[in-house]
């Protein structure tokens, strides 16, 4: 439905745009501070907007008998491929873009007022500023998106402010590295996502979303011929859709960009590989959740299980990585997991879509106590210099509001009630529960793990002795502190928002409690897996390296990260560069291009042949002519004869 | 006088003051202002252009001018435009002009220099504008022999070996397109007497299919040869190293093109029957093209190299396109063709000024250039995400049309050539990172050699001329996609 009233919201990523535009050419010529101002402000005033329709959406207008309206609050043509193949850019407004809108907001502005301190005194502050408004520029477009052409602009574009942020450090060759890894890894995964949008866009005859998700529509019932290897066509097209979501949520098996992005500035982890962009492949999902449960259902229980396994597979390398930042790297992919595990299960109507409320709440509990999980971390390294946790220990002394902001953080994502981690995961077991017992058994393994490895991070940061530090660690200053209270209230306080009555697949509200049955055995497994790291990390003690030592080869497997890496490194450096590129350069230069010039050789060696018979002796004239002449006269009479 | 004419008048008068002009100054300030001129030109024609179409002028061609000079064979000299040879038009003044601007330092011979690149570059539009292939092979001819002569004397490294191989290539591949041009001219009526080389009247003309399965490849691998088609590319990387930087990046940002828009305008429009029944061929070599010239560019070391096989790459799929032989699809090699065309040029130019600074082209020795010439280092980077088909920028719309058309096929010889094509986006993208990672980021390797210091004016407003017009295909493509779908429809009606 096309609604004008809403036709505000195309500011909210245009502001953005022209403040990247403004701070990225006036490049140089700015004060670094007026760019970090400036962007701030810009952000700020997206905030204000970002919330006003929020609060519009969900409290005023958005509601219309009993369930909640899509709105296109702007629209227009981009480019058309046939009359009625085209792309439009335009905006969507829906339950789940509006959330994403706060999110994004929220978690954006925190960085950008964080990093008026953290950044200060990096060179390419103003560079820094303008990419995060790169950045939340393309989030918000496509979150906003109204087709799936739309949303693959932007999601490409999100992997390019990801990749310029990312190689921030740009002299340093491991940032080159992470970055060039995580764009590539990523476009291999768009390389599906493009033919699963060429695919989908051939069944249903559009891009738009509108049309694409009508639940009553003529598109989810095309594609149902059984295609290729016995799924159907829509299907396929779908699995091949979730592989760009794949790529860009760090999903097993491409999930290996995530750690190295940590070569990021922390707040730049903390924006875009913990809350937003990361969960885009999430909200891909959830946008295309319609077709999946109603025409694809073989699709979503497969994204049930991938997402349910990575998080496992991230849980367990998370618990014996060293530095901190790639420990929350983990962590992010487990909990991303869960996400993509609760789409999984989820079904379309009332309470059976349980899943799919629950995982958009925990992408949003998730993104407010892992960004705060990241900032402090960030607060931590700027304190300690060092990502190490073995260079860290008893900065609770040093840093009081960090190491309580901290708890906050680990708290909530452990599942501690009332914190928002608590609600978040209790909807996702439930649901878990209720559909596929064994994914049920592993997120609850998942939720004892998370509980494990956030604490062993806590205790080795916090508490344990005291290393030897350059000079004191001290507290950060206001600005970085104001992020993370306001990031610690939020991790608080968001598991009390009505997600079931906001959120749904049919977006018609529905009730939903605490589901105790599962509240209590899942705070029980929270509650040993601090325990354990309690027992393990407070103190320093020989406990871990006893632990580690009879854990044996699943351990040291897990610390190498199951050695997916070194796979991959094997396949671009050996079998692409070596054994198809080099060869192939070879070919072209030897093969045929020496055939080229072989013609070429040819025709000179002919010509240095024949070139003897112009010598401009005149004997050899007359010896040649003479001998013509015998030859022809015989060949004459000879034929004459015959 | 018409209209088009201007477009080959101005070159030609420039010409023509350079033969009296006296000093290095002089030269480069009445070349930029020739080119200039050319410029403001193709861009009051393209207004001329829109307007005329506004005012309900439907004609295939607009501003229809003919000439004829030699009654014998019913010659004559014909010009007129579409969308497709307009764009093509100002994307050679674009390219022309900041080519000129590139040269500014020229030291060796400059007047011989800016007259031969001129004259160049008169030969394409001369055969962007005409409608007849009498003409056209005319100015096809007056292009590459300039060609030969900027690479043999203003070239580096093995340049006369480069430049005899790119000019013996090329004209054997136009032995094979004389040729074709002969057959349609022979076919064009059955009435001896009135024989043409206008494009309209072959069009029209009923062309036996036996004759065009024999002339259709000739036409269409003379045109290829040009437009880069695999196995017969083996020039481009050559010629391409040993050409001084405003020849390459005429070269592979406006010559190339011809070959494209001769295939499409020549082969696929007048043989369309024997196009459509040879496709298949075609199509298979063109993939390979595009993956293999992707893969060929991974390891190179000589920045001129990675753009070479880049360009084979990306030139495939322009041929690639139009043998989709749909609406989108040829939409989309109309844009690759001008999208590629912008880039390389910006990619030319900036080799040949990164080139300037460290003296070396060989990607083992530089790394952190960022550091020092920012502004390059930048531009670089713009030019490279144009060619991995960013968003926002023209390689985008171009590519997303080819691979949205020739989905549209759906049997399975099409729909795995097509998903093989769009795999390419990914290996773009790692030579692309690749090069950038090496040259451009990373430590700033110990350059004592290096000269430092960032573009210059003229440099500098090259590098903004052509990045503008990227951006504004790739944030704004309706307008250009629109006009070119008009001019696409009879091209289509005949393959269909």
């Amino acid at each position: 439905m096309i609604n004008d009233t809403y036709s505000f919201t195309v500011a909210i990523p245009l502001i953005v745009f022209f403040s990247f535009l403004i701070i990225g050419l006036g490049f140089g010529r700015l004060k670094p501070m007026v760019s970090g101002i400036f962007g701030t402000m810009a952000l700020l005033a997206v905030t204000a907007l970002s919330y006003f329709t929020a609060y519009r959406y969900f409290f005023v207008d958005g509601m219309m008998n009993g369930s909640f309206q899509k709105f296109i609050a702007y629209d227009a043509l981009w480019m058309s491929f046939t009359d009625s193949l085209q792309v439009r850019m335009g905006v969507l407004l829906d339950p789940i873009s509006v959330m994403m809108l706060v999110v994004i907001s929220t978690v954006s502005l925190m960085v950008h007022i964080y990093s008026l301190e953290y950044m200060k005194h990096e060179e390419g502050f103003s560079r820094y500023y303008s990419f995060l408004s790169l950045f939340t520029f393309s989030m918000m477009g496509l979150v906003l998106s109204s087709n799936i052409f739309q949303i693959y602009i932007f999601w490409e574009l999100v992997g390019l402010s990801s990749y310029l942020l990312i190689g921030h450090y740009y002299e340093r060759p491991s940032a080159v590295a992470a970055s060039k890894k995580a764009f590539i890894v990523t476009r291999f995964a768009d390389f599906g996502f493009l033919i699963g949008i060429l695919m989908l866009s051939g069944i249903t005859g559009t891009f738009d979303f509108l049309k694409i998700t009508d639940p009553g529509g003529s598109a989810l019932t095309q594609g149902s011929a059984v295609g290729f290897m016995g799924l159907s066509v829509m299907t396929w097209s779908l699995l091949l859709v979730f592989a760009g979501a794949a790529g860009k949520s760090a999903m097993f098996p491409l999930h290996i960009w995530l750690p190295d992005a940590m070569e990021g500035p922390t707040p730049v982890s903390a924006l875009i590989h913990a809350a937003t962009m990361v969960v885009a492949g999430v909200y891909l999902v959830a946008r295309l959740f319609t077709v999946y449960v109603l025409a694809a259902p073989d699709a979503l229980i497969t994204i049930g299980y991938i997402g349910t396994f990575t998080s496992l597979f991230a849980a367990v390398i998370a618990c014996t990585q060293f530095d901190i930042k790639r420990v929350l790297a983990f962590s992010t992919i487990s909990q991303i997991g869960l996400m993509m595990g609760g789409l999984g299960v989820s079904g379309y109507t009332g309470q059976e879509g349980l899943g799919y409320t629950a995982s958009m709440f925990h992408l949003f509990t998730h993104a407010m106590f892992k960004a705060l999980l990241f900032l402090c971390a960030g607060a931590v390294i700027h304190a300690v210099h060092t990502n190490e946790m073995t260079g860290m220990g008893g900065l609770r002394k040093y840093m009081p509001v960090t190491n309580f902001a901290f708890l906050i953080g680990c708290l909530a994502i452990a599942g501690v009630p009332p914190l928002s981690g608590f609600f978040s995961k209790d909807e996702i077991l439930t649901a878990a529960l209720e559909k596929d017992k064994l994914l049920f058994a592993v997120q609850y393994a998942v939720a004892g793990l998370t509980a494990f490895y956030m604490f062993r991070l806590y205790y080795s940061i916090f508490w344990n002795s005291d290393r030897q530090y350059h000079s004191k660690p001290h507290e950060s200053p206001f600005a970085m502190l104001f992020a993370l209270i306001f990031l610690s209230a939020a991790s608080i306080v968001s598991g009390f928002i009505p997600f079931s009555r906001l959120v749904t697949p049919d977006l018609k509200p529905f009730d939903s409690h605490i589901h105790w049955a599962v509240a209590i055995p899942a705070i029980a497994i929270a509650a040993a897996g601090i325990l354990i790291a309690t027992l393990m990390y407070r103190k320093e003690s020989g406990l871990p390296a006893k632990t580690a030592a009879a854990f044996g080869g699943l351990y040291r497997a897990a610390y190498r990260k199951f050695y997916i890496d070194e796979i991959y490194i094997f396949i671009t450096k050996n079998v692409i560069f070596r054994y198809i590129s080099a060869p192939l350069a070879w070919f072209d230069r030897n093969v045929v291009d020496n055939a080229m010039n072989s013609i070429a050789a040819l025709t000179n060696l002919t010509s240095s042949r024949i070139k003897g018979l112009q010598s401009g002796q005149l004997q050899q004239y007359a010896y040649v002519m003479v001998t013509g002449v015998i030859i022809v006269v015989l060949a004459a009479l000879y034929f004459m004869n015959a | 006088m018409n209209i088009l004419l201007w477009l080959i008048f101005i070159p030609l008068s420039t010409v023509a003051v350079l033969i009296f002009c006296k000093d290095r100054r002089q030269y480069r300030v009445t070349s930029a202002f020739g080119m200039g001129l050319q410029l403001l030109f193709s861009a009051y024609l393209v207004f001329r252009y829109t307007e005329e179409r506004n005012a309900g002028n439907a004609e295939p061609m607009a501003f229809m001018y003919s000439y004829r000079w030699f009654d014998a064979f019913n010659i004559s000299f014909m010009t007129g435009i579409d969308a497709i040879s307009l764009s093509l038009v100002v994307l050679t003044s674009i390219v022309a002009f900041t080519g000129i601007l590139v040269s500014w330092r020229m030291e060796k011979l400059p007047k011989e220099f800016f007259i031969s690149l001129i004259t160049l570059a008169m030969g394409v539009f001369g055969f962007f504008i005409t409608i007849d292939l009498f003409t056209m092979f005319l100015f096809y001819e007056l292009a590459v022999i300039p060609m030969y002569l900027l690479i043999g004397i203003w070239g580096s490294g093995r340049k006369e070996y480069s430049a005899m191989k790119l000019t013996l290539m090329l004209m054997g591949a136009s032995a094979l397109l004389l040729v074709g041009i002969l057959g349609l001219y022979v076919y064009s009526s059955p009435d001896v007497n009135i024989l043409s080389f206008s494009i309209y009247d072959i069009a029209s003309a009923d062309i036996p299919l036996e004759a065009q399965r024999f002339f259709f490849p000739l036409v269409f691998v003379g045109f290829g040869v040009l437009g880069a088609l695999f196995p017969l590319h083996t020039w481009s990387p050559d010629g391409h190293s040993s050409a001084p930087t405003a020849v390459s990046m005429l070269h592979a940002g406006v010559l190339m093109k011809m070959g494209g828009y001769g295939c499409l305008r020549v082969a696929m429009f007048l043989l369309p029957e024997a196009a459509k029944e040879m496709a298949w061929f075609f199509i298979i070599l063109t993939t390979i093209s595009i993956v293999y010239g992707a893969f060929g560019a991974i390891v190179q070391k000589d920045l001129k190299y990675i753009n070479a096989y880049s360009s084979v790459s990306h030139c495939g799929l322009v041929l690639f396109a139009m043998l989709m032989m749909n609406q989108t699809a040829v939409n989309g090699s109309v844009l690759q063709m001008i999208s590629h065309g912008l880039m390389t040029a910006l990619f030319f130019a900036l080799i040949g000024m990164i080139y300037e600074r460290t003296h070396t082209r060989d990607i083992r020795f530089m790394g952190g250039l960022m550091k020092i010439m920012p502004f390059l280092g930048v531009c670089y980077m713009i030019a490279g995400f144009a060619s991995l088909g960013l968003p926002g920028l023209s390689g985008f719309v171009a590519e997303m049309n080819v691979f949205v058309g020739a989905f549209m096929h759906t049997d399975k010889f099409h729909r795995t050539a097509t998903i093989i094509a769009v795999a390419s986006i990914v290996i773009t993208a790692v030579y692309i990172l690749r090069v950038v990672g090496t040259l451009l980021l990373g430590p700033l390797r110990d350059g004592h050699e290096f000269e430092t210091g960032d573009a210059r004016w003229y440099e500098r407003w090259a590098n903004i001329l052509l990045i503008a017009s990227i951006a504004a295909i790739g944030i704004a493509p309706l307008w250009l996609s629109d006009a070119l779908i008009r001019s696409i429809q009879p091209i289509i009606q005949k393959l269909q």
